[in-house]
């Protein structure tokens, strides 16, 4: 490990905050403080207020299983995930997480009983401080989620799915959630603006009225008119609120977001089948900066752990024992194993992350003719914690990854790029960690962690609301890289569930503008 | 900074999340419950298990990319010696890298989970029911219920009635003029308006300060909540009353029935046993097994004694007879009775047999199911004096049932079959 000349310099007259591994409320306190004082003091860090929950391995598989979040819905897909991770985890198959952090304001922290006094400690500079500064400075979190309204709109979510529940029935609240989680990546209008969750009471409001007016509006007389053509007015007077032309230009089409689409303007959807799906893209949305920033969030929150549990050391105040428990953990928390190790799934976001903070680290202090080279900017500028924390703030994976990944770190990683043909049997090397490769690599590295290259672009291009009522859905196919066919089609089923009438997936060459394959799907009555 | 020490909070959070899970894959943990119920062991036939269902109904499908398609380029680490155009051949199709589709749950893999006890046998017993349970005569009366029995004026915390209390609360502030903290604030701020104001209004603060010390003074002897308020939930025990049925269980244990059908037989009981101690808490179930002499005995020796000898059905029959009328008066029980053999019976003896059934043993019967174990190499409808013997009593008796069994795997529908609820209505 890099850090040996820290660890030895330990020169300490003052006493260990701790000693075993036992914990108490009084010592995590202690140890919180303790971090703070690094974190905030020395680092100058920057954090939501933060609330620490000590809760068992039971509850932790919980909180798995409903996508991290504390008070989801209902919904048996989380019942699914969480008897997959419990069988796995009791058979010693997966180590469950050491903590659990919730973008939101104020910053709530798991921590789990089972642990030693010295992952509580390290729980605490890596999530209380290194995930929640990296939330609360990282512009697409600003830009994106607001962390003050989070907890409560879940609370809205969870009672209003349940209130649906009862009215409607279980299953009918199921078969809409159902179709909007399989929607849920196409629930995100990626161009920002008026994406944010807003707060719990202009939301509540927002539904309350929704369905007010639905009351209201209400004439049963309606119900008794006889001539057919009359309701066919009706009908269409209600669909054309948002357009009457079937080109749709006046539904703002293309539109990328599908879920916020149907929500609008999918004819057949009850009031309440709306406000589901509204729910579900607002969540989708919540977590899209995550998926934008793993390697930099898990950086942040790992650089910051090793430097805050280091910085205690060397002020004496944790004892020999602890300091080598937490570097055991550490390192196999940052291990990478390389392509060919049966261990190797991916590569791993703490270890990627953590070595890019500390070559930047190591670039502003000790700087080499490479680095000067390269990153004229922050090479020897002195200000390590500085630099990192501007980085921390405006970059997110891929803009990291092409501005800050050094010629070392890829010598380090050994990394090499490979193309893929699909019609040929083997893959070739098209670029090494050598002076030739170096930009090239860091390139597809940074296209690798670009959501936008990795998600399907899909658009809804045409929606008939007069006439056959067809929904066209393209998908823009780059590199000729088709959707999945089975998943496609059931997701299709999903989509033509929402929209209620027929609908039309076609799969277009980016380039070329050529048709490549059609998928269609009917609802069912 | 603030620590929550959430260990305390309910379990199961997700068990609502569990239930709804289990529904969904319902079909399938049936059928792989099924599946359990013929390999297993006969002693471990009710315990909990871990089934393996397919992931069919619990696809999570979303748009994805298809690898096999187009081109693509990726970065890898650990490097060792490979150049530039250097060539690796790809992982065979379905083979590679093993934790990619499965790990998300969306492959076409089995999803392995564990079901409790109490699950399990909730999916094993589900829809089914003793028939024609009719007679409920209140004679025995064990089972107590808590019920609601209005409010009382004391009671431990835990029951009061939070609504109720305030309602009090507020009905005696309004009666004896409590005056309100908004008020008093008033007042309060009234005060110091006055005695800020040049010149002093001695009087005016005077008046005001004694009107100060009069509402704080009747706020004190007018508490916000009195012990007078307190309303608490009061709960009864009430009987609750139950029909009362008892099932005679007829075994066959003579040397005809090999280890095999033995272990058929006691697998229908085992389930008959489980069945009815899970749903009907006031049944009793009757013990009897026979080779040429019959004889009643515990729940632990039916399942595991040995004995053999000859076979003489009736005798088991007459013993049953001789414990209804000793200890079951037919007017206050549902009588039930299931019998399992292979089929022999010492030949004089099936005339015998057929006619205590007809003239005494199916009056007083509810329901009467007879199963015949015996194996596949029999054909469809091999004829055995049993069963030849019975089947003029199918057409007679609509309470009266046979069926056959010839493998593990047949148990469980043939069980079900009986007991169904439709089963109920062909049988009368």
């Amino acid at each position: 490990m890099q850090n040996t000349e820290h660890a030895t310099a330990s020169a300490a007259s003052t006493k260990p905050l701790f000693e075993g591994s036992d914990w108490n409320f009084d010592l995590v306190k202690k140890a919180y403080d303790a971090c703070e004082e690094i974190g905030l003091g020395e680092l100058g860090l920057d954090i939501y207020p933060n609330v620490i929950e000590v809760i068992t391995s039971e509850q932790m598989l919980d909180a798995y299983a409903s996508i991290g979040l504390p008070r989801m819905y209902r919904h048996w897909s989380f019942g699914k995930h969480f008897v997959r991770d419990e069988l796995h985890y009791r058979k010693g198959a997966r180590a469950l997480a050491y903590e659990l952090v919730i973008n939101s304001d104020p910053c709530i922290n798991y921590i789990m009983e089972e642990n030693s006094m010295t992952m509580h400690t390290l729980v605490l500079a890596h999530a209380a401080m290194g995930h929640n500064h990296f939330f609360k400075n990282n512009y697409l979190f600003q830009e994106w989620t607001r962390a003050d309204a989070i907890l409560d709109y879940l609370d809205f979510a969870k009672t209003y799915v349940a209130r649906c529940e009862d009215q409607h029935g279980p299953n009918a609240v199921e078969q809409v959630l159902d179709a909007a989680h399989a929607l849920m990546q196409q629930g995100i209008s990626r161009y920002p603006g008026s994406n944010r969750t807003v707060s719990l009471a202009r939301e509540r409001e927002r539904a309350r009225e929704r369905h007010l007016y639905e009351q209201q509006s209400f004439n049963d007389l309606w119900r008794t008119v006889p001539q057919k053509r009359q309701e066919e007015d009706a009908d269409s007077a209600e669909d054309a609120q948002p357009s009457s032309a079937a080109g749709g230009s006046q539904l703002r089409l293309p539109e990328e977001n599908i879920l916020y689409f149907l929500e609008k303007t999918a004819p057949k959807l009850a009031d309440w089948e709306r406000e589901i799906l509204r729910i579900v893209r607002n969540l989708s949305t919540y977590f899209y900066p995550q998926r934008q920033t793993k390697v930099m969030n898990e950086g942040c929150a790992t650089w910051t752990h090793f430097h805050i549990m280091n910085r205690l050391y060397d002020k004496g105040l944790l004892t020999e024992g602890s300091m080598l428990e937490f570097l055991h953990s550490h390192s196999s928390v940052t291990m990478q194993p390389a392509w060919n190790d049966r261990r190797y799934s991916g590569l791993n976001p703490y270890a990627l992350g953590f070595a890019i903070m500390r070559d930047i680290e190591r670039m502003t202090t000790e700087p080499t003719d490479e680095d000067r080279d390269w990153f004229p900017d922050i090479a020897g500028n002195g200000d390590p914690v500085g630099t990192l924390k501007q980085i921390w703030a405006e970059f997110r994976d891929d803009s990291f990854i092409l501005q800050f990944m050094s010629p070392k770190v890829i010598r380090d990683f050994r990394l090499f790029n490979i193309h893929d043909e699909s019609q040929r049997p083997q893959v070739f090397v098209s670029n090494i960690h050598n002076e030739l490769g170096y930009r090239q690599v860091r390139q597809a590295l940074s296209k690798q962690y670009c959501v936008s290259s990795l998600d399907p672009d899909l658009q809804v291009i045409e929606a008939d609301l007069q006439g056959s009522r067809r929904l066209v859905v393209a998908h823009n196919v780059r590199n000729g890289v088709l959707l999945d066919r089975a998943n496609c089609e059931r997701t299709l089923y999903h989509l033509a569930r929402l929209w209620g009438y027929r609908v039309k997936l076609i799969e277009i060459d980016y380039e070329t503008g050529k048709v490549l394959k059609e998928h269609e799907n009917l609802r069912m009555p | 900074m603030q620590i929550v020490d959430r260990r305390r909070n309910p379990k199961s959070k997700s068990l609502g999340n569990r239930q709804r899970f289990l529904r969904r894959a319902k079909a399938e943990i049936k059928e792989a419950v099924r599946e359990a119920v013929k390999t297993r062991k006969v002693s471990d036939i009710d315990a909990g298990e871990e089934v393996r269902i397919s992931s069919k109904s619990l696809r999570e499908p979303q748009f994805s990319l298809d690898s096999k398609s187009g081109s693509r380029d990726f970065v890898l680490p650990g490097n060792t010696d490979m150049v530039v155009g250097d060539t690796i051949p790809k992982p065979p199709p379905g083979g590679g890298r093993g934790n990619k589709g499965s790990k998300e749950g969306t492959g076409e893999d089995d999803f392995v989970f564990a079901l409790s006890r109490e699950e399990f046998l909730d999916v094993f017993f589900e829809d089914l029911k003793l028939p024609n349970l009719v007679k409920a005569k209140l004679k025995q009366i064990k089972s107590a219920e808590l019920t609601r029995a209005g409010f009382a004026t004391d009671g431990p915390p835990s029951k009061l009635n939070h609504v109720r209390t305030m309602r009090n609360s507020l009905a005696r502030r309004i009666a004896l003029n409590r005056p309100s903290l908004a008020y008093l604030e008033k007042l309060e701020a009234e005060l110091a308006e006055a005695e800020a104001e040049t010149p002093l209004n001695e009087g005016k603060v005077n008046e005001l300060r004694e009107r100060l010390a009069r509402v704080t003074a009747l706020r004190k002897r007018v508490a916000y909540l009195d012990p007078l308020d307190l309303k608490f939930n009061r709960h009864e025990r009430l009987p609750k009353p139950s029909t009362q049925a008892v099932m005679f269980c007829l075994m066959d244990v003579s040397a005809s029935m090999t280890e095999r059908l033995k272990d058929l037989a006691k697998r229908f009981f085992i389930l008959l046993n489980m069945f009815l101690r899970r749903h009907y808490k006031e049944v009793q179930v009757v013990f009897i097994r026979h080779t040429n002499v019959a004889q009643e005995v515990d729940e632990e020796t039916f399942f595991t004694g040995r004995e053999t000898g000859g076979t003489v059905i009736s005798t088991a029959l007459v013993e049953m007879e001789r414990i209804i009328e000793e200890r079951y008066p037919v007017a206050d029980w549902n009588i039930y009775a299931a019998q399992a053999s292979d089929g022999h019976n010492f030949s004089d003896d099936m005339a015998e047999c057929i006619e205590m059934l007809q003239t005494s043993i199916l009056e007083q019967c509810q329901y009467f199911a007879y199963i015949e174990v015996g194996s596949i190499d029999d054909g469809p409808y091999p004829s055995s004096e049993v069963w030849d013997g019975y089947e003029e009593l199918v057409g007679e008796h609509a309470n009266f049932a046979m069926r056959r069994v010839a493998e593990p795997g047949d148990i469980y529908p043939v069980f079900r079959n009986l007991f169904s609820e439709d089963a109920k209505a062909n049988s009368g």
